[in-house]
């Protein structure tokens, strides 16, 4: 069991080792789809309620592992269950809310390959968090990449209207921009801790 | 692709250099940062992923006329998550400190885009021996990407080679280059390297194609 | 992507489901299979690998001793057991004797919250001189080059050649909390100097070890003709 504070856990996964500018979790959709803000700002949305549903999943499944002494399946079963997930959020949305299934629609098959909630589960396991640890773990987690997205979205916009060097633009100078958005980040370690 | 695709020397270099997984498609960036902070992770990642990646192109080229077209992709999970599992042991059989610095990043091998790409691109619509071959190729391709950006990232953030020092005790190392804001920077000077590259190549083909031009008319 | 959602969309060619779930099942017995047959292959090694760095860590932290035996502490309870396999999900100190069997000092595994993350600690205790003789940082994700300097620091590691953890013979409790004080001001041999430019770090060690000591040590000493007698059977 982890000793954490949920306060701290919450924190840390906010900010200090943020998903993607410090753990590098979900580098795929935080270059692809930071082009607009708004896009960016559903993705994000959908990030946040699919990794909060796997993680409360890969929480039990992982509890029935041990159970009956299988850990040996645990990649396989995170996975399927994964995948499963987003198939049964997408369905669910689009039969309930088809509003919210025209905004964040393209994005949740996305979210498959998103290694950001397969990486959320395997770390909740790796740290031994307890189920509201874990919660409040994949919620931080969420936010934290949620928020990685918007920002980095914001300057892209901006970007868009520098004079960039022909060969340095997409990938090249985002990665640069993300490099000194990671830097701004490292200013939030030992936040809290006195 | 046509009745008797490209060479089998081709499709090896395919991989390797002119499609690079890393430079040229930008796939699997997460593993590509995220262990690279040392030779030694980033040569341990690039083998481990080869491994999941040849064996599974294997698999799935082999089962490829058995399988529905609509259970396929679920198919090919099952098989890369096998693999990978296999990874996680032997990593931890073979060495401990290893399989710490990778940590959860050998699970995501699994979610590494280049190897479902492969298995649903190349290895399900070619035979084993050409699959092989593809896989060798976008393994070793990767494992240079990740060995060029350890190179970098530990020689100048610690001033060391696999552990051995390089410049004796008055270097200060970059820090800054283990950090994981390093690892940006660090791939972002790669790519900037490789489309330089690439535009001085298309520039000087043009001026070729269009000397051709002039002396022809 | 798209398994599930494809397997909904009319097909022009259907394939019986009899077939699919026969495919699947197949492919998964074939997956099972190989998982298990690795796992099976690698458990002796993984197990002996795992033991072996602990090991080693103790060994280093008690360079004296020539064996150790594993003791559980139950802190709840204040009972201590010899846990030779490694099952108890409690903590663990480890007790290392010479050749003789006399007692050398007690490994002891800590942890807690650094500068970025969780800091491993392993530790030696004296029962002889009642001081803290031996530090190992086993696990940490500490700044390269600032915070990880409690690793290399040697002015830092010379705070754990003798560390004052005297418990008080009448409550059993430690007579001094282990502090850290900043860079340059160590007057008391309960004091940790810390590195300068790595002060949080350092707090994060003095603060591991003091509320490690508080828990540990009154249930330790309680025991200890037990653990003494484990070295000589």
């Amino acid at each position: 069991m982890n000793s954490a504070s949920l306060s701290f856990i919450f924190i840390d996964s906010l900010l200090i080792n943020n998903l993607v500018l410090a753990v590098f979790l979900g580098i795929c959709p935080f270059l692809g789809v930071s082009g607009k803000l708004e896009t960016a700002t559903r993705m994000g949305g959908a990030v946040i309620f699919v990794m909060l549903v796997s993680s409360t999943l890969t929480f039990g499944i992982n509890r029935l592992l041990i159970a009956v002494d299988a850990e040996y399946l645990r990649i396989i079963a995170y996975i399927v269950v994964i995948a499963s997930t987003v198939q049964l959020v997408e369905m669910f949305i689009k039969k309930t809310s088809p509003a919210l299934f025209r905004a964040l629609g393209i994005y949740l098959p996305l979210i498959t390959t998103n290694c950001a909630i397969l990486g959320v589960a395997m770390f909740q396991t790796f740290r031994e968090y307890s189920f509201i640890q874990s919660l409040v773990f994949s919620i931080g987690s969420g936010l934290g990449f949620a928020l990685a997205l918007v920002i980095m979205s914001g300057i892209r916009e901006q970007l868009n209207l520098a004079d960039v060097p022909n060969v340095a633009k997409g990938t090249a100078i985002a990665l640069m921009v993300a490099g000194i958005l990671s830097m701004a980040f490292m200013g939030f370690a030992g936040l809290g801790s006195n | 692709m046509s009745k008797a695709g490209p060479s089998q020397a081709s499709i090896f270099l395919n991989g390797l250099w002119k499609e690079n997984p890393v430079f040229v498609q930008v796939l699997g960036m997460c593993p590509v940062l995220a262990v690279t902070n040392s030779v030694r992770n980033a040569i341990a990642m690039g083998l481990s992923t080869m491994f999941v990646l040849v064996m599974s192109s294997t698999l799935v080229s082999l089962v490829r006329n058995i399988v529905p077209k609509q259970v396929r992709i679920a198919t090919y999970i099952l098989i890369i998550s096998t693999f990978v599992t296999i990874v996680d042991y032997v990593i931890k059989a073979v060495s401990i400190p290893v399989y710490k610095a990778l940590g959860p990043f050998i699970a995501l091998i699994v979610v590494n885009c280049i190897i479902l790409g492969r298995a649903e691109a190349f290895a399900s619509k070619n035979s084993v021996y050409r699959s092989i071959l593809d896989a060798f190729g976008m393994g070793i391709g990767f494992s240079f990407a990740l060995l060029c950006l350890g190179a970098v990232r530990e020689i100048l953030g610690a001033g060391t080679f696999l552990g051995v020092p390089l410049f004796g005790p008055y270097f200060e190392p970059w820090i800054i280059f283990l950090l994981p804001s390093g690892g940006f920077f660090t791939l972002g000077a790669w790519l900037l390297a490789f489309s330089l590259w690439k535009e001085r190549r298309t520039r000087k083909a043009t001026l070729a194609a269009e000397h051709a031009q002039e002396l022809a008319s | 992507m798209n398994a599930a959602t494809e397997q909904t969309l009319p097909m022009p060619k259907q394939t019986s489901s009899a077939y699919m779930i026969l495919v699947m099942t197949a492919v998964a017995t074939l997956c099972g299979l190989l998982i298990v047959t690795v796992y099976q292959a690698t458990a002796p090694a993984i197990a002996r690998n795992q033991a072996q760095i602990i090991e080693e860590s103790v060994f280093e932290v008690l360079p004296n001793a020539t064996r150790q035996v594993a003791f559980a502490v139950d802190t709840a309870a204040g009972a201590v057991t010899v846990d030779a396999e490694g099952q108890s999900a409690l903590p663990k100190v480890f007790a290392g004797y010479d050749d003789s069997g006399a007692l050398v000092g007690i490994a002891i595994e800590a942890g807690g919250r650094g500068y970025q993350d969780i800091i491993r600690i392993l530790y030696s205790y004296s029962p002889d001189c009642g001081c803290i003789d031996g530090f190992k940082v086993l696990d940490h994700k500490e700044t390269p080059g600032l915070g990880d300097k409690i690793i290399t620091d040697p002015d830092f590691q010379e705070n754990f050649a003798k560390l004052d953890a005297k418990l008080d013979p009448a409550t059993n409790r430690p007579v001094n909390q282990i502090v850290t004080v900043k860079h340059g001001t160590k007057t008391e041999p309960w004091q940790i100097d810390a590195i300068s430019g790595a002060t949080i770090s350092s707090k994060a060690i003095g603060r591991i070890m003091q509320s490690s000591t508080d828990e540990m040590l009154p249930v330790i000493t309680a025991h200890l003709d037990e653990i003494r007698k484990a070295g000589t059977s």
